[in-house]
């Protein structure tokens, strides 16, 4: 027989059906005399039909509000500051780029983000005693959580973005004392920067989001330290709130 | 009225958001991160919207776009990812149960191969491209599709039936 040896390339475009009819015959024939072949084109079927049939579903899905067409005008404004913000972050880093090393620091940083947001939860509404140390002792405040939390803590001033200084609480974190600040602006709306310790700097990371029962909060490390602005606040306007508490840090 | 060349190039784009959320969400194994990585796709597409030739093949060059996203977000993993911890879920597409198992499987399959494999595999595979629209994508000769795609299928076939990996690939034409 004079047949011309089956490629590989060949077989694979047997599988995807674009060879020409009369060389599919010849493929098709030399799979009939080769299993180990004809097993593999089988195969590679079975993986497209179990990929159409995995992910197709979301052909026919109901899109997420951020990706509708109702939205797309908001498809700019609002992640544009996410990814000014990541890549603000980016150039900063250095050896940050292990696998491993991230998933593991991306669950400490949700349970950042948790803690802090049902700390917001908790004493944002809170008529009397919203804060234990108020914003007229705000010296004494920073060097008792500063001492407390075993670093040189900062405040931010988020003048103007609009929110005034209420004071600050010290809370029971996951790894030691964290601190919780708290700000309000002129209708009352109450924001909290929940700030917490590492043994290890941990680098930096951009900025990312959560939500949890209505409190969103923006969320992201800087060496040892841990933040989590939480609020009600729509996410645009708490994300530049996010941004300026950032560059108060980071001068 | 003529409408803004803009609003032509937002309608059409529309149509692709499905296809481009099946192929990013089988991608990443992420149905969060698979959104942020179209959403950001689709501001890219709109900020580079010049340079798409109206009556050139739309869908290529979204998917060009959407390639070099993920391959920033890839080479840069310090990339943010927004990690919405409630309404994921209500985003998430009401699958059937008991595929849940399998795709799973799947997932962790496709997140196993390299992801120049794994991208072709998928192109070719679930979007149904052909060898020459995967290679436009890419951005990589039509030969290096054929190799990644012979490499990339078998890896997954012994994947999923549990055979080891062999080093013995064929030689590709």
């Amino acid at each position: 027989m004079s047949e011309q040896p089956v490629t590989e390339t060949e077989l694979q475009a047997y599988v995807d059906g674009c060879l020409p009819t009369a060389r599919a015959v010849e493929v098709a024939q030399h799979l009939a005399r080769h299993e180990e072949d004809a097993q593999r084109v089988a195969a590679y079927r079975r993986q497209i039909d179990a990929l159409q049939a995995a992910y197709d579903p979301l052909l026919t899905a109901p899109l997420p509000a951020r990706l509708q067409p109702g939205q797309r005008q908001r498809w700019l404004p609002l992640r544009h500051y996410a990814v000014a913000a990541a890549l603000m972050a980016a150039s900063g880093l250095a050896g940050w780029q292990l696998h491993a090393y991230v998933a593991a620091e991306r669950a400490q940083t949700v349970y950042l983000a948790r803690v802090a947001a049902v700390a917001h939860a908790v004493y944002s509404p809170e008529v009397r005693h919203p804060v234990e140390v108020g914003a007229d002792q705000e010296a004494h405040l920073v060097r008792w959580l500063s001492k407390r939390l075993g670093t040189s803590l900062k405040i931010p001033h988020l003048a103007p973005v609009g929110y005034a200084l209420v004071g600050g609480r010290l809370l029971p974190g996951d790894r030691g004392p964290a601190a919780q600040f708290m700000y309000q602006d002129a209708k009352g709306q109450r924001l909290t920067l929940y700030v917490r310790v590492s043994k290890e700097a941990r680098g930096q990371t951009a900025f990312r989001f959560a939500q949890e029962n209505g409190v969103r909060v923006f969320y992201w490390l800087d060496g040892r330290l841990g933040y989590a602005l939480s609020g009600e606040t729509e996410r645009g306007e708490l994300l530049r709130i996010a941004d300026a508490v950032y560059r108060q840090l980071n001068p | 009225m003529k409408r803004p060349a803009s609003d032509v190039f937002s309608a059409q784009a529309l149509q692709y958001i499905p296809r481009l959320r099946r192929y990013a969400r089988a991608l990443t194994a992420d149905a969060s991160a698979a959104d942020d990585l179209v959403q950001d796709t689709l501001e890219r597409a709109l900020v580079k919207q010049s340079l798409w030739r109206e009556g050139s093949d739309l869908r290529a060059w979204l998917f060009t776009v959407m390639h070099n996203v993920f391959i920033n977000q890839v080479r840069s993993a310090a990339v943010s990812r927004t990690l919405p911890l409630d309404d994921s879920f209500a985003d998430q597409p009401q699958l059937q149960s008991t595929d849940r198992l399998e795709i799973r499987d799947l997932d962790a399959a496709l997140q196993a191969l390299p992801e120049e494999q794994r991208t072709v595999v998928l192109l070719v595979g679930l979007e149904q491209m052909t060898y020459e629209e995967t290679a436009r994508v890419l951005e990589v000769p039509i030969g290096t599709v054929m190799s990644r795609l012979s490499r990339g299928r078998e890896r997954l076939r012994r994947l999923t039936q549990g055979l080891p990996e062999t080093a013995s690939l064929k030689v590709v034409k």
